[in-house]
């Protein structure tokens, strides 16, 4: 048990690596794993700003949001015929975004910050909603195919609930391992720095908030990705993907999972999708029992489900980031 | 996902054909053996139009019954799957993947609200299943979201406001002012009430949007008043028509014009009661009351009062009627792919589950259906709990109440 | 524009309307922010809970009049329990926690509401004396509504004699000024925090009373009101009460305007003020500068 913790400590990214190729052959249905795998990444990218920076974002949505509408409107309004320039032009508009937004909600701190996030992101739900000529305000934006890919030689159709999830996982696991050399970096350890304490920082030196800034663009990359990929996954843009709703379910999964630990947001994020996808089957009122368990999460197990299991397995600290 | 091979069509009729075989002698219940035919059916159990997604369950539900009781369709049982889609668009669309791809549905009916039934739309088109939707939308019959397989079983904006709007202008008023929730269903009505209007030598004096959803109109009435208008029209759906006309009363405009809106939904005549609803014009595609003077809508009604004590409201009518419209077309196609289903109900577009004859217009699979104007029954006039609403008048259907094929992109 | 001032003048008072709920729940958010730093996110479950509990009481009794005054008290006290129970365990940690569990909170809430009165909602209506409309000349004005106007003055009255005149007013107040100097006093500030998370919850469940005759009982109809209350005590500044009732009155008059000009942009308007207020006077109109940053 040890030997496998201490190896999984170690080599985060191949064992993040070797548990999703067989997900798939563990979940109730294939779309089901796809669905995890990419808000596991929205709260992979949530994550980076809260757990790893401390800046809690109640408006998160806002960069799914510009990450699916941007991939969305690239590949059903500009026809861009490439699956991946339409991809690309997801997390593109929502690196955007989280610049503009990240520049004017840092100017605050703490509640405030928080609060700035959580009103743009609802101007932005509005502003959506309004330009239904554009997004397809309330209706959704749809119509967005699915193109295959191109690859040797060869073409791949995506279409089936499988190939789709190995083209998400592929892609969603670089956008891990290039997380993974995020936080080991020199930068990476200064994001936690600030979420220590940030004035301390600040007099050894750092430029916190430009650092903050960056933290605040990355964790938008992160989380339009995950937008656009979504957007291939349901063929529409939802408008709700702005809607405060879904902000309020990233914070949710990476509580759950754990926030500040490297696997903390994908534990989240399934145990969130699979628990409330379960559930409905069952009852309506699953939304009761899975705030109940966040809220009983929030009062005894602060540290998530993955945060509390590395805290009590036995395992040697290895330097760097925790699991 | 199920296009079904030769071999798999010819093993399912071929363990049916045996079974009968053998068991020729056992009641009809037990001779629909084999794979289930699976219904998938997803719809808003919960949030703010529960009501309507109630009544459409019960209709399905009743379908489902009344399949089972004759033995099945082609001798399989019938089972219809219902998922809360919560009224969202991207829980929809996994939900529906749940049901095609976990619970191996053959066909899907449902859809209560329009944007939602976009996404399940988009799953149905890629999986290839045949999609009955039962909800109001323009655009699900119409270029892009349309396809051979996407079927419309509901009424849309363009036929009631544009029957309606006619009928209030010949009978009401022609001097207008609408208010309408900003969303695609509302903003759809408007403009086509409009258009009626102006068409009809009438006049819009004004066209107040409002936030979907919230229920404070009172910061659009004062507007409204002092502009009186002969006719107000309220595009105000769900729990928003409730607290509109609560409002509007509380301002005594009930006194100083006439209020009419394109449908009215007897879920929420019940929830907000006589005193509320009387004089209150509109129009529906079903009510209970029909059964006095229509045969199919007694059997129906009378088979919801026998088992939910409750009489089918509009939306349990059209879910009733997808999945006996689905079973018909697994009966003439003698098959479970959905494009046979597809071409048999165009080869056979007529039918009449529970109000008479409906037939499917072939270029854009719109069912084409009768429509009755009606209008509230104030207090001391009700009759029981469900006799909530004064037949009117009926509208028989036409063509030419909705958009040509043409205007829809589809020759 | 054709917007005549007979549309205007009715407008303002709607506006007054709509801003007097504003206040009510800026007020009990801003109390409890400015003593507690705790951002109460179930503010807008308290206010629907109000409603129903309305609804619930005058099944009852069948007395609006006693409905009103008992249903912001068993607010208040189900507050009374929050604190003592969620709130008071979180005392310490990281000042994001009592955010997450009052949101976690809201979840629970609404969807109890659901199981409890079904999820349609509830029709409640105002009592026969003020039912109709009063006639003022310009306009005719629904009676309930001049009524709600009047309540929330006659409240607004009340806290503001309760918190300048007597002793527990004076050591709130002292409290959100320089809560270790309180401390240092001798005072035992435990009890002082449940009684102001009470009083906050109460404020709430009696703007979810008022608004029930207005727009009907259902779960939802907290929602979008707590998150246009943050909106409110961020612009007058968080911790000041004279902030949450000039900012309240002010967006009231902000969305009744746009909604008769610009009915389009009447939910962005307010985030709109907002996002200026904070970066022209980041504490907000009556803030004070430093306060939780």
């Amino acid at each position: 048990m040890a030997a496998l913790s201490a190896f999984v400590n170690r080599h985060q990214v191949i064992a993040f690596g070797a548990f999703f190729a067989v997900f798939p052959f563990l979940m109730p249905y294939k779309a089901l794993a796809s669905q995890v795998l990419i808000f596991g990444l929205f709260a992979l990218g949530f994550n980076l700003l809260y757990g790893y920076t401390g800046l809690l974002s109640f408006g998160h949505a806002a960069y799914y949001g510009l990450g699916a509408y941007g991939t969305g409107l690239a590949l059903a309004k500009l026809k861009v015929g490439s699956i991946w320039l339409g991809l690309a032009a997801g997390p593109a508009l929502a690196v955007l975004g989280g610049a503009a937004i990240g520049f004017f909600c840092l100017r605050r701190r703490g509640i405030y910050f928080a609060m700035l996030t959580l009103a743009f992101a609802q101007l932005l739900y509005f502003i959506a909603f309004h330009l239904a000529d554009v997004t397809g305000g309330d209706d959704g934006l749809r119509g967005i195919p699915l193109l295959p890919i191109h690859l040797f030689g060869w073409k791949i159709d995506l279409e089936g609930s499988l190939a789709f999830y190995y083209f998400s996982f592929v892609i969603v696991w670089l956008a891990v391992a290039v997380l993974k050399r995020i936080l080991d970096s020199p930068f990476g350890a200064v994001l936690q720095a600030i979420r220590e304490n940030g004035d301390r920082a600040s007099a050894c030196g750092y430029d916190v908030n430009r650092v903050k800034h960056l933290s605040f663009v990355f964790s938008a990359f992160f989380a339009g990705l995950a937008g656009g990929l979504d957007a291939l996954r349901l063929a529409v843009v939802p408008v709700e993907s702005l809607y405060w709703v879904t902000s309020g379910q990233v914070v949710i999964m990476t509580l759950l999972g754990g926030a500040g630990t490297f696997f903390g947001p994908f534990v989240g994020a399934g145990t969130y999708l699979v628990l409330g996808d379960r559930l409905a089957v069952f009852t309506e009122r699953w939304p009761l029992v899975i705030g109940l368990i966040f809220m009983a999460f929030v009062l005894f197990l602060p540290k998530g489900i993955w945060g509390t299991l590395v805290d009590r397995l036995p395992h040697r600290q290895a330097a760097g980031v925790k699991p | 996902m199920t296009s079904m091979t030769r071999r798999t069509f010819l093993a399912a009729t071929g363990a049916t054909a045996g079974a009968m075989a053998t068991q020729g002698m056992f009641p009809a219940v037990l001779r629909a053996q084999g794979e289930p035919i699976r219904i998938g059916c997803p719809l808003p159990l919960t949030g703010p139009f529960a009501a309507l997604a109630a009544d459409m369950q019960r209709g399905a539900q009743l379908a489902q019954d009344e399949l089972n009781a004759k033995g099945g369709v082609t001798g399989r049982k019938v089972e219809v799957l219902f998922r809360d889609d919560e009224l969202k668009p991207a829980v929809g669309a996994q939900r529906t993947k749940e049901l095609i791809e976990n619970q191996k549905c053959q066909f899907i009916v449902g859809g209560l609200a329009a944007h939602v039934q976009m996404a399940i739309n988009e799953q149905t088109k890629k999986s290839k299943v045949l999609f009955i939707s039962t909800s109001q939308s323009d655009e699900i019959s119409a270029k892009p979201d349309t396809s051979p397989i996407t079927f419309h079983e509901a009424l849309n904006p363009t036929i009631t406001s544009r029957v309606m709007g006619t009928w209030t202008a010949q009978n009401l008023g022609k001097k207008w002012w609408i208010i309408y929730a900003d969303y695609a269903w509302g903003k759809q009505n408007n403009a086509v009430l409009q258009d009626t209007i102006t068409k009809l030598g009438g006049t819009v004096l004004g066209a107040t949007p409002y936030p979907l959803g919230s229920a404070e109109f009172s910061a659009h009435l004062p507007k409204i008043q002092a502009a009186k208008p002969e006719v107000l029209m309220s595009v105000t759906p769900g729990a928003d028509n409730i607290a509109f006309l609560k409002q509007a009363r509380s301002f005594g405009m009930d006194k100083t014009m006439k209020l009419a809106q394109p449908l009215l939904w007897i879920s929420y005549l019940k929830e907000g009661g006589p005193e509320l609803y009387a004089d209150i014009y509109g129009s529906i595609n079903w009510y209970w009351e029909l059964q006095d003077t229509i045969p199919s809508a007694k059997k129906f009604v009378e088979a919801s009062m026998k088992k939910f004590n409750i009489p089918p409201g509009d939306y349990g009518a059209y879910s009733y009627s997808g999945v006996l419209e689905v079973a018909r077309g697994v009966e003439l196609a003698k098959s479970t792919d959905s494009e046979a289903v597809a071409n048999a109900l165009r080869k056979n577009p007529v039918y009449d589950h529970y109000k008479g004859k409906e037939w499917w217009r072939p270029c854009d699979n719109k069912a084409m259906q009768d429509m009755w104007i009606v209008k509230g029954r104030g207090p001391g006039k009700t009759k029981g709990d469900w006799g909530l609403m004064d037949i009117v008048t009926k509208i028989a259907a036409d063509e030419k109440y909705d958009r040509t094929c043409a205007e829809k992109g589809l020759a | 524009m054709d917007v005549s001032l007979a549309a205007i003048l009715p407008q303002i008072f709607t506006g007054l309307v709509l801003g007097m709920l504003f206040v009510l729940l800026a007020i009990g958010l801003s109390l409890i922010f400015g003593l507690m730093t705790v951002v109460n996110f179930s503010h807008g479950a308290l206010y629907m809970l109000g409603a129903y509990c309305t609804v619930f009481l005058l099944g009852f009794t069948r007395n609006f009049w006693v409905a009103l005054v008992i249903a912001p008290l068993m607010i208040g006290t189900f507050g009374l329990l929050i604190e003592r129970f969620l709130i008071r365990r979180l005392y310490g940690r990281s000042p994001d926690d009592p955010l997450l569990l009052t949101f976690g909170l809201s979840l629970v809430l609404v969807e109890a509401a659901k199981l409890i009165w079904g999820k349609i909602g509830l029709t409640l209506d105002p009592p026969k004396e003020l039912g109709g409309a009063l006639n003022l000349g310009f306009m005719a004005f629904p009676a309930y509504r001049l009524f709600v106007i009047a309540v929330t003055i006659a409240v607004l009255i009340a806290l503001w004699a309760f918190l300048t005149r007597t002793n527990v007013g004076l050591i709130i107040r002292a409290g959100s000024r320089d809560p270790l100097m309180v401390r240092a006093l001798g005072i035992d500030l435990n009890r002082i925090w449940l009684l102001v998370f009470g009083i906050g919850c109460a404020l709430a469940g009696l703007a979810g009373a008022l608004a029930g005759p207005m727009r009907g009982a259902y779960a939802e109809m907290g929602v979008t009101m707590v998150i246009e209350s943050f909106v409110v005590i961020v612009v007058g500044g968080m911790g000041s009460l004279l902030g949450a009732v000039v900012a309240g009155l002010l967006m009231g008059q902000v969305v009744g305007m746009t909604t008769l000009f610009a009915p389009k942009l009447a939910e962005i308007m307010v985030f709109v003020v907002m996002a200026l207020v904070l970066l022209v006077r980041p504490s907000g109109i009556f803030g004070e500068a430093g306060l939780a940053e």
